[in-house]
Protein backbone atom coordinates (compact mmCIF):
# COMPACT_ATOMS: atom_id res chain seq x y z
CA UNK A 1 0.00 0.00 0.00
CA UNK A 2 1.33 3.39 -0.87
CA UNK A 3 0.62 6.18 1.55
CA UNK A 4 0.61 9.48 -0.13
CA UNK A 5 3.54 11.73 0.88
CA UNK A 6 1.27 14.64 1.59
CA UNK A 7 -0.90 12.53 3.84
CA UNK A 8 2.17 11.32 5.78
CA UNK A 9 3.35 14.90 6.21
CA UNK A 10 0.00 15.94 7.67
CA UNK A 11 0.09 12.96 10.04
CA UNK A 12 3.53 14.05 11.25
CA UNK A 13 2.30 17.62 11.81
CA UNK A 14 -0.62 16.22 13.78
CA UNK A 15 1.74 14.13 15.92
CA UNK A 16 4.03 17.08 16.66
CA UNK A 17 1.05 19.27 17.48
CA UNK A 18 -0.34 16.62 19.82
CA UNK A 19 2.96 16.61 21.71
CA UNK A 20 2.84 20.42 21.94
CA UNK A 21 -0.79 20.59 23.02
CA UNK A 22 -0.60 17.79 25.62
CA UNK A 23 2.53 19.24 27.18
CA UNK A 24 1.07 22.75 27.37
CA UNK A 25 -2.14 21.32 28.78
CA UNK A 26 -0.15 20.14 31.80
CA UNK A 27 0.64 23.77 32.72
CA UNK A 28 -2.45 25.61 31.45
CA UNK A 29 -5.08 22.93 31.87
CA UNK A 30 -4.18 20.73 34.81
CA UNK A 31 -2.22 23.27 36.83
CA UNK A 32 -4.31 26.26 35.72
CA UNK A 33 -1.34 28.57 35.20
CA UNK A 34 -1.35 30.68 32.07
CA UNK A 35 1.84 30.07 30.11
CA UNK A 36 1.97 31.81 26.72
CA UNK A 37 5.58 31.06 25.85
CA UNK A 38 5.45 27.43 24.86
CA UNK A 39 7.06 28.13 21.48
CA UNK A 40 10.11 29.41 23.35
CA UNK A 41 10.75 25.90 24.67
CA UNK A 42 10.16 24.54 21.18
CA UNK A 43 12.79 26.90 19.82
CA UNK A 44 15.33 25.72 22.38
CA UNK A 45 14.78 22.07 21.46
CA UNK A 46 14.82 22.81 17.73
CA UNK A 47 18.08 24.77 17.81
CA UNK A 48 19.94 22.51 20.23
CA UNK A 49 19.10 19.32 18.35
CA UNK A 50 19.78 20.92 14.94
CA UNK A 51 23.12 22.30 16.09
CA UNK A 52 24.05 18.84 17.33
CA UNK A 53 23.13 16.98 14.14
CA UNK A 54 24.58 19.60 11.78
CA UNK A 55 27.66 20.88 13.58
CA UNK A 56 28.72 18.24 16.06
CA UNK A 57 27.62 14.70 15.32
CA UNK A 58 29.46 12.77 12.55
CA UNK A 59 27.16 12.53 9.55
CA UNK A 60 27.70 8.77 8.99
CA UNK A 61 26.00 7.82 12.25
CA UNK A 62 23.22 10.38 12.21
CA UNK A 63 20.44 7.80 11.99
CA UNK A 64 21.54 6.36 15.32
CA UNK A 65 22.46 9.67 16.92
CA UNK A 66 19.25 11.44 15.90
CA UNK A 67 17.27 10.24 18.96
CA UNK A 68 20.18 11.36 21.16
CA UNK A 69 20.08 14.82 19.58
CA UNK A 70 16.32 15.03 20.06
CA UNK A 71 16.58 13.99 23.72
CA UNK A 72 19.43 16.45 24.39
CA UNK A 73 17.30 19.18 22.79
CA UNK A 74 14.47 18.20 25.11
CA UNK A 75 16.77 18.25 28.13
CA UNK A 76 18.13 21.70 27.25
CA UNK A 77 14.56 22.90 26.99
CA UNK A 78 13.70 21.24 30.32
CA UNK A 79 16.59 23.09 31.95
CA UNK A 80 15.11 26.39 30.76
CA UNK A 81 11.71 25.20 31.98
CA UNK A 82 13.28 24.77 35.40
CA UNK A 83 14.35 28.43 35.36
CA UNK A 84 10.91 29.62 34.19
CA UNK A 85 9.31 27.61 37.04
CA UNK A 86 10.98 29.83 39.63
CA UNK A 87 8.92 32.99 38.97
CA UNK A 88 5.81 30.81 39.10
CA UNK A 89 6.40 30.31 42.84
CA UNK A 90 5.52 33.91 43.51
CA UNK A 91 3.19 34.91 40.72
CA UNK A 92 0.35 33.35 38.80
CA UNK A 93 -2.46 34.13 36.37
CA UNK A 94 -2.05 37.20 34.19
CA UNK A 95 1.27 38.05 35.76
CA UNK A 96 2.82 34.68 35.03
CA UNK A 97 1.53 35.08 31.47
CA UNK A 98 3.65 38.23 31.19
CA UNK A 99 6.69 36.38 32.55
CA UNK A 100 6.34 33.54 30.02
CA UNK A 101 5.65 36.02 27.21
CA UNK A 102 8.86 37.83 28.11
CA UNK A 103 10.71 34.52 28.19
CA UNK A 104 9.52 33.77 24.65
CA UNK A 105 10.83 37.15 23.45
CA UNK A 106 14.15 36.66 25.25
CA UNK A 107 14.98 33.31 23.62
CA UNK A 108 14.03 34.68 20.20
CA UNK A 109 16.25 37.74 20.45
CA UNK A 110 19.04 35.65 21.99
CA UNK A 111 19.07 33.36 18.94
CA UNK A 112 18.69 36.28 16.53
CA UNK A 113 21.98 37.57 17.88
CA UNK A 114 23.85 34.28 17.66
CA UNK A 115 25.73 34.36 14.39
CA UNK A 116 27.00 30.80 14.75
CA UNK A 117 23.38 29.64 14.50
CA UNK A 118 22.55 31.86 11.56
CA UNK A 119 20.99 34.66 13.60
CA UNK A 120 17.76 36.05 12.17
CA UNK A 121 18.46 34.42 8.79
CA UNK A 122 17.77 31.05 10.27
CA UNK A 123 19.57 27.76 10.41
CA UNK A 124 19.61 24.95 7.88
CA UNK A 125 21.53 21.90 6.79
CA UNK A 126 19.59 19.34 8.78
CA UNK A 127 18.85 16.05 7.09
CA UNK A 128 15.23 14.98 6.94
CA UNK A 129 15.68 12.61 9.86
CA UNK A 130 12.15 12.84 11.23
CA UNK A 131 9.88 10.14 9.86
CA UNK A 132 6.39 9.01 10.68
CA UNK A 133 7.63 6.24 12.98
CA UNK A 134 9.72 8.56 15.15
CA UNK A 135 6.85 11.03 15.45
CA UNK A 136 4.45 8.27 16.48
CA UNK A 137 6.89 6.89 19.05
CA UNK A 138 7.45 10.31 20.62
CA UNK A 139 3.74 11.09 20.61
CA UNK A 140 3.02 7.88 22.49
CA UNK A 141 5.84 8.49 24.96
CA UNK A 142 4.56 12.01 25.57
CA UNK A 143 0.97 10.89 26.14
CA UNK A 144 2.09 8.08 28.48
CA UNK A 145 4.39 10.29 30.54
CA UNK A 146 1.81 13.05 30.92
CA UNK A 147 -0.89 10.52 31.79
CA UNK A 148 1.31 8.87 34.43
CA UNK A 149 2.22 12.24 35.87
CA UNK A 150 -1.35 13.46 35.96
CA UNK A 151 -2.63 10.33 37.67
CA UNK A 152 -0.18 10.51 40.56
CA UNK A 153 0.06 12.65 43.69
CA UNK A 154 1.88 15.27 41.59
CA UNK A 155 -0.90 15.54 39.03
CA UNK A 156 -3.51 15.76 41.76
CA UNK A 157 -1.31 18.40 43.41
CA UNK A 158 -1.29 20.35 40.14
CA UNK A 159 -5.09 20.19 39.96
CA UNK A 160 -5.28 21.34 43.58
CA UNK A 161 -3.11 24.33 42.63
CA UNK A 162 -5.58 25.13 39.85
CA UNK A 163 -8.54 24.97 42.22
CA UNK A 164 -7.02 26.88 45.16
CA UNK A 165 -3.29 27.28 45.58
CA UNK A 166 -3.30 28.42 49.22
CA UNK A 167 -5.50 25.53 50.28
CA UNK A 168 -3.34 23.10 48.28
CA UNK A 169 -0.36 24.27 50.30
CA UNK A 170 -2.31 23.93 53.55
CA UNK A 171 -3.30 20.38 52.61
CA UNK A 172 0.41 19.49 52.56
CA UNK A 173 0.91 19.73 48.78
CA UNK A 174 4.47 20.88 48.13
CA UNK A 175 3.42 23.40 45.48
CA UNK A 176 7.00 24.31 44.52
CA UNK A 177 7.90 20.71 43.84
CA UNK A 178 4.75 20.21 41.74
CA UNK A 179 5.36 23.39 39.73
CA UNK A 180 9.00 22.52 39.04
CA UNK A 181 8.16 19.05 37.75
CA UNK A 182 5.19 20.23 35.71
CA UNK A 183 7.31 22.90 34.01
CA UNK A 184 10.25 20.54 33.46
CA UNK A 185 8.12 17.81 31.89
CA UNK A 186 6.09 20.25 29.83
CA UNK A 187 9.12 22.07 28.45
CA UNK A 188 10.97 18.80 27.83
CA UNK A 189 8.27 17.66 25.41
CA UNK A 190 8.00 21.10 23.80
CA UNK A 191 11.73 20.78 23.11
CA UNK A 192 11.21 17.30 21.66
CA UNK A 193 8.48 18.63 19.37
CA UNK A 194 10.78 21.46 18.27
CA UNK A 195 13.56 19.01 17.43
CA UNK A 196 11.22 16.80 15.43
CA UNK A 197 9.82 19.78 13.51
CA UNK A 198 13.30 21.11 12.72
CA UNK A 199 14.36 17.78 11.21
CA UNK A 200 11.13 17.57 9.27
CA UNK A 201 11.07 20.93 7.51
CA UNK A 202 14.89 21.20 7.53
CA UNK A 203 14.94 24.93 8.09
CA UNK A 204 14.30 26.96 11.22
CA UNK A 205 14.46 30.61 12.06
CA UNK A 206 13.75 32.36 15.36
CA UNK A 207 10.57 34.13 14.29
CA UNK A 208 8.90 30.77 13.51
CA UNK A 209 8.75 30.24 17.27
CA UNK A 210 7.23 33.55 18.25
CA UNK A 211 4.11 34.46 20.11
CA UNK A 212 1.99 33.47 17.08
CA UNK A 213 3.19 29.87 17.35
CA UNK A 214 2.54 29.94 21.11
CA UNK A 215 -0.96 31.20 20.38
CA UNK A 216 -1.55 28.34 17.95
CA UNK A 217 -0.70 25.85 20.70
CA UNK A 218 -2.94 27.69 23.16
CA UNK A 219 -5.80 27.45 20.66
CA UNK A 220 -5.29 23.68 20.32
CA UNK A 221 -5.38 23.28 24.11
CA UNK A 222 -8.48 25.41 24.70
CA UNK A 223 -10.26 24.08 21.63
CA UNK A 224 -9.84 20.48 22.75
CA UNK A 225 -10.50 21.17 26.38
CA UNK A 226 -8.32 21.93 29.39
CA UNK A 227 -7.37 19.20 31.82
CA UNK A 228 -7.90 16.38 29.33
CA UNK A 229 -5.36 14.41 27.31
CA UNK A 230 -8.01 13.35 24.81
CA UNK A 231 -8.93 17.03 24.54
CA UNK A 232 -5.41 17.95 23.50
CA UNK A 233 -5.30 15.12 20.96
CA UNK A 234 -8.60 16.26 19.46
CA UNK A 235 -7.65 19.93 19.61
CA UNK A 236 -4.31 19.37 17.85
CA UNK A 237 -5.87 17.11 15.22
CA UNK A 238 -8.82 19.35 14.44
CA UNK A 239 -6.64 22.44 14.30
CA UNK A 240 -4.11 20.85 11.93
CA UNK A 241 -6.71 19.25 9.68
CA UNK A 242 -8.86 22.39 9.51
CA UNK A 243 -5.87 24.46 8.41
CA UNK A 244 -5.29 21.98 5.57
CA UNK A 245 -8.92 21.59 4.54
CA UNK A 246 -9.32 25.34 4.36
CA UNK A 247 -6.19 25.76 2.23
CA UNK A 248 -8.20 26.19 -1.06
CA UNK A 249 -9.82 29.28 0.44
CA UNK A 250 -6.37 30.92 0.35
CA UNK A 251 -6.58 34.37 1.91
CA UNK A 252 -10.04 33.70 3.31
CA UNK A 253 -8.63 30.87 5.38
CA UNK A 254 -7.57 33.34 8.06
CA UNK A 255 -11.13 34.63 8.23
CA UNK A 256 -12.93 31.30 8.26
CA UNK A 257 -10.60 29.59 10.73
CA UNK A 258 -10.99 32.18 13.52
CA UNK A 259 -14.75 32.24 12.88
CA UNK A 260 -14.94 28.50 13.41
CA UNK A 261 -13.03 28.96 16.66
CA UNK A 262 -15.35 31.73 17.82
CA UNK A 263 -18.40 29.54 17.28
CA UNK A 264 -16.77 26.54 18.94
CA UNK A 265 -16.02 28.67 21.99
CA UNK A 266 -19.58 30.00 22.03
CA UNK A 267 -21.15 26.56 22.07
CA UNK A 268 -18.41 24.64 23.90
CA UNK A 269 -16.86 27.30 26.14
CA UNK A 270 -14.70 24.80 28.01
CA UNK A 271 -13.45 23.00 24.94
CA UNK A 272 -14.64 19.82 23.33
CA UNK A 273 -13.79 17.53 26.26
CA UNK A 274 -14.31 20.13 29.05
CA UNK A 275 -12.39 18.47 31.92
CA UNK A 276 -13.64 15.01 30.97
CA UNK A 277 -11.23 12.27 29.99
CA UNK A 278 -11.50 9.48 27.49
CA UNK A 279 -11.58 6.16 29.34
CA UNK A 280 -8.46 4.73 27.67
CA UNK A 281 -6.34 7.36 29.34
CA UNK A 282 -7.63 6.72 32.84
CA UNK A 283 -5.59 4.11 34.74
CA UNK A 284 -7.45 1.13 36.20
CA UNK A 285 -6.94 2.20 39.80
CA UNK A 286 -8.86 5.41 39.17
CA UNK A 287 -11.98 3.67 37.89
CA UNK A 288 -12.98 2.04 41.18
CA UNK B 1 5.83 20.45 77.41
CA UNK B 2 2.81 21.68 75.56
CA UNK B 3 1.95 20.62 72.02
CA UNK B 4 1.35 24.13 70.74
CA UNK B 5 3.24 26.99 72.30
CA UNK B 6 2.64 30.55 71.15
CA UNK B 7 4.56 33.47 72.62
CA UNK B 8 3.94 37.20 72.13
CA UNK B 9 2.41 36.70 68.71
CA UNK B 10 1.72 40.03 67.02
CA UNK B 11 0.45 40.74 63.55
CA UNK B 12 0.08 44.12 61.89
CA UNK B 13 -1.65 44.74 58.57
CA UNK B 14 -0.25 48.15 57.67
CA UNK B 15 -1.15 50.26 60.67
CA UNK B 16 -3.89 47.91 61.83
CA UNK B 17 -3.06 45.61 64.69
CA UNK B 18 -4.91 42.36 64.02
CA UNK B 19 -3.37 40.43 66.89
CA UNK B 20 -1.23 41.73 69.73
CA UNK B 21 0.94 39.83 72.20
CA UNK B 22 -1.09 36.67 71.97
CA UNK B 23 0.04 33.78 74.18
CA UNK B 24 -1.12 30.20 74.26
CA UNK B 25 0.08 26.92 75.72
CA UNK B 26 -2.07 24.10 74.46
CA UNK B 27 -1.68 20.61 75.89
CA UNK B 28 -2.23 17.37 74.10
CA UNK B 29 -5.91 16.32 73.69
CA UNK B 30 -7.27 19.66 74.88
CA UNK B 31 -10.28 21.28 73.23
CA UNK B 32 -9.93 25.03 73.23
CA UNK B 33 -12.68 27.36 72.08
CA UNK B 34 -11.91 30.83 70.76
CA UNK B 35 -14.76 33.30 70.57
CA UNK B 36 -14.97 36.98 69.92
CA UNK B 37 -16.78 39.53 67.77
CA UNK B 38 -16.11 39.74 64.04
CA UNK B 39 -12.68 41.18 63.28
CA UNK B 40 -11.26 40.19 66.65
CA UNK B 41 -8.33 38.37 65.09
CA UNK B 42 -9.48 34.76 65.38
CA UNK B 43 -8.96 33.74 61.77
CA UNK B 44 -5.73 35.76 61.66
CA UNK B 45 -4.50 33.53 64.47
CA UNK B 46 -5.26 30.41 62.41
CA UNK B 47 -3.56 31.92 59.39
CA UNK B 48 -0.46 32.59 61.49
CA UNK B 49 -0.36 29.08 62.97
CA UNK B 50 -0.66 27.52 59.52
CA UNK B 51 1.93 29.81 57.94
CA UNK B 52 -0.40 31.65 55.55
CA UNK B 53 0.83 34.87 57.18
CA UNK B 54 4.26 35.41 58.67
CA UNK B 55 3.95 37.10 62.07
CA UNK B 56 5.24 40.61 62.61
CA UNK B 57 6.59 39.48 65.98
CA UNK B 58 6.51 36.47 68.24
CA UNK B 59 7.05 32.75 68.00
CA UNK B 60 4.99 29.62 67.38
CA UNK B 61 6.26 26.20 68.40
CA UNK B 62 4.58 22.95 67.42
CA UNK B 63 5.74 19.99 69.53
CA UNK B 64 8.91 21.93 70.33
CA UNK B 65 9.67 22.87 66.72
CA UNK B 66 9.73 26.59 65.91
CA UNK B 67 7.80 27.13 62.66
CA UNK B 68 9.70 30.34 61.82
CA UNK B 69 10.14 30.49 58.06
CA UNK B 70 8.54 27.13 57.28
CA UNK B 71 6.07 27.04 54.40
CA UNK B 72 2.45 26.05 54.90
CA UNK B 73 2.98 22.56 53.55
CA UNK B 74 5.88 21.94 55.94
CA UNK B 75 3.78 23.13 58.88
CA UNK B 76 0.95 20.82 57.82
CA UNK B 77 3.44 17.94 57.77
CA UNK B 78 4.31 18.79 61.39
CA UNK B 79 0.74 17.92 62.28
CA UNK B 80 -1.50 20.96 61.95
CA UNK B 81 -4.62 20.81 59.78
CA UNK B 82 -7.45 23.25 59.39
CA UNK B 83 -10.82 23.94 57.86
CA UNK B 84 -12.06 27.27 56.58
CA UNK B 85 -14.70 29.76 57.62
CA UNK B 86 -16.14 29.85 54.11
CA UNK B 87 -15.74 26.31 52.79
CA UNK B 88 -12.75 26.04 50.45
CA UNK B 89 -12.88 22.65 48.78
CA UNK B 90 -11.29 21.79 45.44
CA UNK B 91 -14.64 22.32 43.75
CA UNK B 92 -14.12 20.77 40.34
CA UNK B 93 -12.39 17.67 41.72
CA UNK B 94 -14.10 14.55 42.97
CA UNK B 95 -14.79 13.96 46.65
CA UNK B 96 -12.21 11.16 46.63
CA UNK B 97 -9.56 13.36 45.02
CA UNK B 98 -10.16 16.09 47.59
CA UNK B 99 -9.18 13.63 50.32
CA UNK B 100 -6.40 11.99 48.31
CA UNK B 101 -4.65 15.31 47.67
CA UNK B 102 -4.22 15.80 51.40
CA UNK B 103 -1.99 12.68 51.57
CA UNK B 104 0.67 14.42 49.47
CA UNK B 105 3.47 14.79 52.01
CA UNK B 106 2.91 11.42 53.70
CA UNK B 107 3.87 9.54 50.56
CA UNK B 108 7.41 10.08 49.42
CA UNK B 109 7.65 8.47 45.99
CA UNK B 110 9.68 10.29 43.37
CA UNK B 111 8.12 11.70 40.17
CA UNK B 112 10.19 9.27 38.10
CA UNK B 113 8.72 6.39 40.11
CA UNK B 114 5.30 7.76 39.17
CA UNK B 115 6.25 8.02 35.49
CA UNK B 116 7.47 4.42 35.38
CA UNK B 117 4.68 3.14 37.66
CA UNK B 118 7.16 1.48 40.00
CA UNK B 119 6.19 -0.98 42.72
CA UNK B 120 6.61 1.65 45.41
CA UNK B 121 4.30 3.99 43.52
CA UNK B 122 1.62 1.31 43.28
CA UNK B 123 1.71 0.31 46.94
CA UNK B 124 1.70 3.91 48.15
CA UNK B 125 -1.14 4.90 45.81
CA UNK B 126 -3.16 1.94 47.05
CA UNK B 127 -2.51 3.00 50.64
CA UNK B 128 -3.76 6.49 49.79
CA UNK B 129 -6.94 5.14 48.23
CA UNK B 130 -7.67 2.77 51.11
CA UNK B 131 -7.08 5.41 53.76
CA UNK B 132 -9.22 7.92 51.83
CA UNK B 133 -12.10 5.48 51.62
CA UNK B 134 -11.80 4.75 55.35
CA UNK B 135 -12.11 8.47 56.08
CA UNK B 136 -15.02 8.96 53.67
CA UNK B 137 -16.71 5.96 55.26
CA UNK B 138 -16.23 7.40 58.75
CA UNK B 139 -17.94 10.61 57.68
CA UNK B 140 -20.67 8.74 55.81
CA UNK B 141 -19.90 10.28 52.41
CA UNK B 142 -18.31 7.25 50.76
CA UNK B 143 -21.19 6.81 48.34
CA UNK B 144 -20.53 10.29 46.87
CA UNK B 145 -16.83 9.66 46.18
CA UNK B 146 -17.17 10.15 42.41
CA UNK B 147 -19.21 13.33 42.72
CA UNK B 148 -17.59 16.75 42.22
CA UNK B 149 -17.12 18.42 45.58
CA UNK B 150 -19.16 21.44 44.46
CA UNK B 151 -22.24 19.24 43.95
CA UNK B 152 -22.43 18.11 47.58
CA UNK B 153 -25.02 19.73 49.84
CA UNK B 154 -23.67 22.28 52.30
CA UNK B 155 -23.61 20.03 55.35
CA UNK B 156 -21.70 17.32 53.54
CA UNK B 157 -19.24 19.86 52.19
CA UNK B 158 -18.46 20.78 55.80
CA UNK B 159 -17.90 17.11 56.57
CA UNK B 160 -15.73 16.63 53.51
CA UNK B 161 -13.62 19.58 54.57
CA UNK B 162 -13.01 18.01 57.97
CA UNK B 163 -12.29 14.64 56.34
CA UNK B 164 -9.77 16.30 54.04
CA UNK B 165 -8.09 18.00 56.99
CA UNK B 166 -7.87 14.68 58.84
CA UNK B 167 -6.29 13.04 55.79
CA UNK B 168 -3.12 15.05 56.46
CA UNK B 169 -2.78 13.00 59.67
CA UNK B 170 -2.80 15.95 62.07
CA UNK B 171 -2.16 16.18 65.80
CA UNK B 172 -3.82 19.56 66.03
CA UNK B 173 -7.06 20.34 64.19
CA UNK B 174 -8.10 23.95 63.71
CA UNK B 175 -11.81 24.35 63.03
CA UNK B 176 -12.84 27.77 61.76
CA UNK B 177 -16.56 28.29 62.40
CA UNK B 178 -17.69 24.78 61.46
CA UNK B 179 -21.26 25.52 62.51
CA UNK B 180 -21.68 28.59 60.31
CA UNK B 181 -24.97 28.34 58.44
CA UNK B 182 -26.23 25.29 60.32
CA UNK B 183 -29.59 24.88 62.02
CA UNK B 184 -29.87 23.74 65.67
CA UNK B 185 -30.31 20.06 64.85
CA UNK B 186 -27.33 20.10 62.49
CA UNK B 187 -25.32 21.76 65.25
CA UNK B 188 -26.21 18.85 67.54
CA UNK B 189 -24.85 16.49 64.92
CA UNK B 190 -21.69 18.54 64.55
CA UNK B 191 -21.21 18.49 68.31
CA UNK B 192 -21.24 14.70 68.30
CA UNK B 193 -18.98 14.60 65.27
CA UNK B 194 -16.33 16.85 66.83
CA UNK B 195 -16.34 14.80 70.05
CA UNK B 196 -16.17 11.64 67.95
CA UNK B 197 -13.21 12.62 65.79
CA UNK B 198 -11.37 13.99 68.81
CA UNK B 199 -11.50 10.55 70.44
CA UNK B 200 -11.06 8.49 67.27
CA UNK B 201 -8.09 10.39 65.88
CA UNK B 202 -6.58 11.46 69.24
CA UNK B 203 -6.72 15.12 68.32
CA UNK B 204 -6.10 18.40 70.01
CA UNK B 205 -8.72 20.81 68.75
CA UNK B 206 -8.95 24.58 68.54
CA UNK B 207 -12.45 25.72 67.65
CA UNK B 208 -13.43 29.17 66.45
CA UNK B 209 -17.16 29.59 66.71
CA UNK B 210 -19.98 32.07 67.03
CA UNK B 211 -22.60 29.53 68.01
CA UNK B 212 -22.51 29.80 71.80
CA UNK B 213 -24.53 26.60 72.17
CA UNK B 214 -21.74 24.65 70.53
CA UNK B 215 -18.84 26.35 72.26
CA UNK B 216 -20.32 26.25 75.74
CA UNK B 217 -21.24 22.59 75.36
CA UNK B 218 -18.06 21.19 74.02
CA UNK B 219 -15.07 23.25 75.14
CA UNK B 220 -13.14 22.74 78.34
CA UNK B 221 -11.40 26.07 78.03
CA UNK B 222 -12.44 29.23 76.21
CA UNK B 223 -10.47 32.28 75.17
CA UNK B 224 -12.24 35.48 74.26
CA UNK B 225 -10.55 37.75 71.74
CA UNK B 226 -11.47 41.36 71.09
CA UNK B 227 -9.51 43.81 68.92
CA UNK B 228 -6.61 41.39 68.70
CA UNK B 229 -6.05 40.69 72.37
CA UNK B 230 -7.33 38.14 74.85
CA UNK B 231 -9.83 39.78 77.16
CA UNK B 232 -10.84 36.68 79.10
CA UNK B 233 -9.90 33.05 79.49
CA UNK B 234 -11.45 30.24 81.49
CA UNK B 235 -14.11 27.56 81.70
CA UNK B 236 -17.44 28.11 79.93
CA UNK B 237 -19.11 29.06 83.22
CA UNK B 238 -16.48 31.68 84.05
CA UNK B 239 -16.73 33.17 80.57
CA UNK B 240 -20.51 33.44 80.67
CA UNK B 241 -20.33 35.62 83.77
CA UNK B 242 -17.33 37.69 82.80
CA UNK B 243 -18.17 41.40 82.68
CA UNK B 244 -15.62 42.22 79.94
CA UNK B 245 -17.03 39.53 77.67
CA UNK B 246 -20.58 40.72 78.09
CA UNK B 247 -19.38 44.23 77.32
CA UNK B 248 -17.60 43.12 74.14
CA UNK B 249 -20.64 41.29 72.84
CA UNK B 250 -23.54 43.39 74.11
CA UNK B 251 -21.97 46.77 74.82
CA UNK B 252 -21.65 48.71 78.06
CA UNK B 253 -24.64 49.30 80.27
CA UNK B 254 -25.48 52.99 80.39
CA UNK B 255 -24.91 54.42 83.82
Amino acid sequence: MIINDYFTLILMYIGINIILATSLNLINGYMGEFSVGHAGFMLTGAYVSSALTVLLFPSNYLIFLFPVAIILGGLASALIGLIVAIPSFKTRGDYLAIVTFAFNMIVISAVQNMDALGGARGFMGMDRLTNLASVIVWTIICILVIRNFVYSKFGRGAEAIREDEIVADLMSVNTREVKIWAFVISSFFAGIAGGLLAHLIQYINPSMFGILKSTDILIMVYLGGVGSIMGSILGATIFTVLLEILRPLQMWRMVVMPLILVFLMLFLPRGIMSLKEFKWFIPKREKK
Amino acid sequence: MSLLNIKDLTQYFGGLCALSNYNLALDSSELLGIIGPNGAGKTTLFNLITGVYKPTRGSIEIAGIEIGKKTSCEITSLGVARTFQNIRLFNELSVLDNVRIAHYSQKKYHPLQALFRSKRFNTEENEIINHSFELLNFFGIKEFHKESAKNLPYGLQRKLEIARALATNPKILLLDEPAAGMNPSEIQGLLKLIRGIKEEFKLTVILIEHQMRLVMNICERIQVLNFGSVIAEGTPREIQNNAKVIEAYLGKENS
